[in-house]
């Protein structure tokens, strides 16, 4: 184990994976020389040079088209979106080819292509650069969606989705990078997509969270601790596979559940979970579930409007004795 | 300072070897070997017979939409010949002729508009994309395909083929910027039929030629009369050579015409003049080659029976097919099935298994009673 930030596990994933299979290369806007806008890629270049660390124009659709092609010549890219919002320019590439070509091809062409980048609400980015796009993506039939949380997840999960043969939208966030935690020193280690992890044990309520509202939920889950309330985290880190498995577990044993999103609702990751748990876990649940989501409106770029956007620790903590008092 | 003219990299060119009235440039001419002209010419008469029975099978409903290549011949036969079979052929979704030449069964195509997923799948090494509908996404793909053929030392080409349509969208631009700036071994081949579906060219670009968009991307464009089977194919083998040699990529406008529909789902009549339409059946490529090679004494007799009797064959054997599986939803969603395509098709299956008519007073079983009862106290109390 050592203890590393989250930018430097992605780094290291990324090191690793180009180490072990030559097919593997990175592509994207100032990846190469610049190393990255957030500097993810730090060192690629030297090490591994122009070949396999491209610097491209600026354009996302095309870059990601490129990306599907060598991927049917038997390349593996990993494509940098330099923040996640401008993916909706690669919007049609996505959707439309690296998630369907496999079945328009009749199976002949599967696409083993990465798209990472940070996305989610930020520091003050404001409206068109810090927005939560997961659901964009965990809505189309042949894409898999990962949000890692920790620097350990962003390391194995992020190693997984260069081994998987399948197109996979991998969301990270600016706010995360410099988080720092324990990353295993293994470079076989992995872990799996679709398997959720339980990040604090409790009795009275599930909470899922994933990224910023993960830490969130977890300050205010210590709160409530005070208040002699036990409440169990579950975060997702894959969505697509979604290990809907370990988040209706949870909720059978505490009979409780408040899911917490930090987009803007509506048709959210939010709503999806919760129908899952309604429709496995119904009769176990002694309240309705609670759903805390952003504001439904662009993100501010005033600070003071930026935090009131996101789902608030005082909103969380709402929520959570709401269900509990019901 | 006087302003100072930058004169463009590439001039534009026109070439015409065979125009529509029977002349030959014979200084121009390609020297194609006697079999090789006959089997072009037989390629370009099976794709038009094959065109005027598929749109017949989609009128009889045996087939669905289909989108005719009828009139643009020689665009395909002149371009695909000049590949090897190891390059890489990336078609839109009107390169019938060209598929057929690249290997494409009969059967297989008809398959692919019938709608089932086999009709789409290339054999695993042809070195073919399956035909993309929505228009110029492929054009980043066969830039993809030769970046990666160029990373793993393959010595291939890649021929992408668009519409005229094409050209306005981003993605046509987007991958001529990145084949300029990485000099990929690709060729462009534009088949400028002159309408997007109701849309004419001019209302499509301001520019002159479709060709000269190139020459913003630093490579060079031709223009070359497209029903025209040896000007076609000279400027092809010319890009070809060029992309083979580390010259970087090409773009042929093909200058053509869409003698039918844009799709068995249009009606040109509602935007086109029948004269105009005669006009360009005047320059038909298919009797223009037919009269090159009859001076050249290659033409054989019961061509036409022939290529009929072809397709009468592979009709037949594509009706025997049984209809689509309807577990096949659940096939290629992702290279492994999960968990819930699983569940889905296991409840399809069952559905379908097991479907016996029911009488609408039958009784049906009470669902599942909630059971009602808290599992804990109030957290409060």
């Amino acid at each position: 184990m050592a203890v590393m930030t989250y930018r430097e596990a992605l780094n290291l994933a990324l090191r690793e994976e180009m180490r072990r299979d030559p097919r593997v290369f990175v592509m994207g806007e100032e990846v190469g020389l610049y190393e990255g806008a957030y500097r993810v890629t730090q060192g690629l270049l030297k090490e591994f040079g122009e070949k396999r660390v491209v610097d491209t124009p600026i354009c996302e659709s095309g870059f990601t088209g490129v990306g599907v092609g060598a991927a049917m010549l038997g390349l593996r890219p990993v494509l940098e979106m330099m923040t996640f919002n401008f993916a909706i320019l690669a919007l049609d590439q996505i959707v439309n080819t690296a998630a369907k070509m496999l079945y328009m091809s009749g199976g002949q062409y599967n696409i083993p292509l990465v798209v990472r980048g940070p996305g989610g609400p930020a520091a003050q980015l404001a409206a068109q650069h810090s927005q939560s796009m997961e659901t964009y993506f965990y809505h189309v039939p042949g894409l898999k969606v990962v949000r890692p949380s920790t620097p350990a997840d962003a390391k194995g999960l992020l190693k997984s989705a260069i081994r998987d043969e399948n197109p996979v939208i991998f969301i990270e966030s600016e706010t995360l990078y410099a988080v720092k935690g324990e990353v295993p020193d293994d470079p076989d280690f992995t872990i799996p997509l679709g398997q959720a992890i339980v990040r604090r044990e409790g009795t009275d309520v599930t909470v899922v969270a994933y990224m910023g509202m993960m830490y969130r939920a977890m300050e205010v889950a210590e709160e409530l601790a005070r208040e002699g309330m036990s409440v169990e985290i579950v975060d997702p880190r894959t969505l697509r596979p979604m290990d809907t498995q370990t988040i209706v577990s949870s909720v059978r044993k505490t009979h409780r559940a408040v899911v917490i999103e930090a987009g803007a609702g509506f048709a959210g990751m939010g709503s999806e979970i919760l129908s899952f748990i309604t429709e496995q876990a119904f009769d176990d649940l002694d309240a309705p579930v609670e759903r805390v989501t952003g504001e439904n409106a662009p993100m501010p770029y005033a600070r003071n409007l930026e935090l009131l956007k996101t789902p608030s620790k005082a909103k969380i903590a709402a929520a959570i004795r709401k269900v509990c008092n019901a | 300072m006087p302003r100072t003219p930058i004169e463009p990299r590439f001039k534009i060119e026109y070439l015409s070897i065979l125009d529509s009235e029977g002349s030959l440039d014979t200084a121009l001419e390609p020297d194609i070997p006697p079999g090789d002209l006959k089997r072009l010419y037989r390629a370009m008469v099976l794709g038009r017979r094959l065109d005027e029975r598929m749109v017949r099978l989609q009128r009889q409903g045996r087939i669905g939409t289909f989108a005719p290549i009828k009139g643009q011949e020689a665009a395909q036969i002149g371009s695909v010949f000049a590949l090897r079979r190891t390059d890489w052929m990336v078609p839109s979704f009107r390169e019938t002729a060209a598929m057929l030449w690249r290997g494409w069964p009969i059967e297989k195509l008809l398959c692919l508009f019938a709608g089932r997923l086999e009709g789409g799948q290339p054999a695993p090494d042809q070195h073919d994309l399956p035909i993309t509908i929505p228009v110029a996404t492929q054009l980043p793909h066969a830039v993809g395909l030769a970046y990666a053929a160029q990373y793993r030392g393959d010595d291939v080409v890649v021929m992408a083929y668009c519409g005229d349509g094409a050209t306005s969208e981003g993605d046509f631009h987007e991958a001529l910027n990145f084949a300029g700036v990485w000099h990929v071994p690709v060729v462009f081949v534009v088949q400028n039929n002159q309408w997007a579906i109701s849309i004419p060219l001019k209302k499509q670009t301001h520019s002159a030629t479709l060709a000269q968009k190139a020459l913003g991307y630093g490579f060079p464009g031709i223009q070359v009369d497209g029903n025209d089977l040896l000007a076609v194919y000279a400027a092809s083998r010319e890009a070809v050579a060029r992309a083979r040699h580390g010259e970087g990529p090409t773009l042929i406008e093909c200058v053509t015409y869409r003698l039918g529909v844009h799709t068995t789902a249009d009606d040109p009549t509602r935007y086109r003049s029948d004269e105009e339409v005669k006009a360009w059946e005047r320059k038909d490529p298919l009797p223009r080659a037919r009269a090159y090679l009859e001076k050249k004494n290659l033409l054989d007799d019961g061509l036409e029976e022939q290529v009929d009797a072809e397709i009468a064959r592979a009709v037949e054997r594509f009706e025997t097919m049984a209809d689509a599986d309807p577990l096949t939803i659940f096939d290629h969603v992702f290279a492994e099935r999960p968990a819930h395509l699983e569940a889905q098709r296991a409840e399809l299956r069952e559905r379908l298994g097991a479907d016996p008519p029911r009488r609408v007073d039958e009784e049906r079983p009470l669902p599942t009673p909630m059971r009602g009862q808290r599992k804990t106290s109030r957290w409060a109390n």
